[in-house]
């Protein structure tokens, strides 16, 4: 599934999601950040193997043109109970992608609600804010908020330590990326 | 106390928490509901349990019992919603109760240098002696630095 690059909806304050789940929990992405939605079958035999301990949640990265796109778990990024993963969402000017079990639908929402102060660790990286949907409340989350820079950092390091080659695996191994 | 030192009246909503009760400047409180459903996502504020629906606003849940009794409560009765000042915006926060609220007018006596900091005054009331609390000393600190190393952190809470 790919996505277009702007998905502007008519009214100017409303915004294209897509709501999806890991492990147990219902988050939700603007479609705007997704790039591409792949099962994880394509990915199969094409990832590289990483494995650095303070990065649990970061155990796969590919090459997609010159870039290394790390592969994060979401039910490990958000804390959660591991749960076996189905899609991948590459998500769009980002070096990410996300591991999450699947998607529950596409939406809309009209109001994003930021989170509230008291909420004052690591989730206030992790989401843009809330969005209240059917009388419930679903966390949007940031796709920048996946890996920091200093994670990228280290990720980088570690990859070109273990001597990863350069040539773009995307059409080569069956990613048809 | 060391200073002993009397504020005008003022009027307070006294709160139970199991077995005890406790105080809070009336001009803090929002308004008193009824127990509704408790929204829960992945978070690492352990304070926070979730966020109820409330006008149309999405307010976080602060159970204080457990820091300040010693129990968590067994029952929710009633969110109390109370209203704290962050810079120049008001931010609402919903603390879970176990009985009937009351609204009170009494004197208060500063807190003193070697009392808690969640207590930000003290009443006298039917005979019983009341912490006035300080919410900002019972509920997360927005601006605590954000901490980017993800191993050793506490489980999220979802």
């Amino acid at each position: 599934m790919r996505f277009a690059a702007t998905h502007k909806a008519a009214h100017a304050r409303t915004e294209q999601i897509i709501l999806f789940r890991c492990s147990t929990q219902v988050f939700a992405i603007s479609s705007a950040s997704v790039q591409e939605v792949r099962s994880v079958d394509t990915l199969a035999g094409s990832p590289v193997e990483i494995n650095e301990s303070t990065l649990p949640k970061v155990r796969h990265m590919f090459r997609r043109g010159e870039q290394n796109l790390y592969v994060v778990n979401g039910a490990l990024h958000f804390g959660l109970r591991p749960s076996p993963a189905s899609l991948i969402f590459l998500l769009r000017k980002s070096r990410t992608a996300l591991l999450i079990d699947g998607i529950e639908k596409m939406t809309t929402m009209t109001r994003l609600q930021a989170l509230p102060a008291a909420f004052c660790h690591e989730e206030r990286l992790w989401y843009r804010g809330l969005t209240v949907l059917d009388q419930s409340v679903i966390p949007v989350v940031s796709h920048e908020g996946f890996l920091t820079p200093d994670e990228l950092f280290l990720l980088d390091a570690l990859v070109s330590r273990m001597g990863v080659p350069e040539t773009p695996v995307a059409s080569g191994m069956g990613l048809g990326l | 106390m060391s200073t002993v030192e009397q504020y005008d009246a003022r009027s307070c909503v006294l709160l139970r928490l199991g077995e005890r009760r406790f105080a809070l400047a009336a001009e803090q409180i929002a308004e008193l509901v009824a127990p509704s459903r408790v929204f829960r996502f992945a978070h690492r504020t352990t304070e926070i349990d979730g966020v109820i629906l409330r006008r149309g606003r999405v307010v976080p849940v602060c159970d204080v019992a457990e820091r300040l009794t010693g129990k968590k409560l067994t029952s929710r009765r009633f969110y109390l919603v109370a209203t704290q000042k962050r810079g120049a915006s008001l931010d609402w926060v919903a603390l879970p109760v176990s009985g009937e609220c009351e609204l009170i007018t009494a004197d208060l006596t500063p807190a003193g240098e070697s009392d808690s900091p969640h207590v930000a005054a003290w009443l006298s009331h039917d005979g019983e002696v009341i912490e006035v609390l300080n919410l900002d000393a019972l509920t997360p600190v927005p601006g605590e630095r954000v901490s980017l190393a993800h191993s050793g952190s506490p489980e999220a809470h979802a």
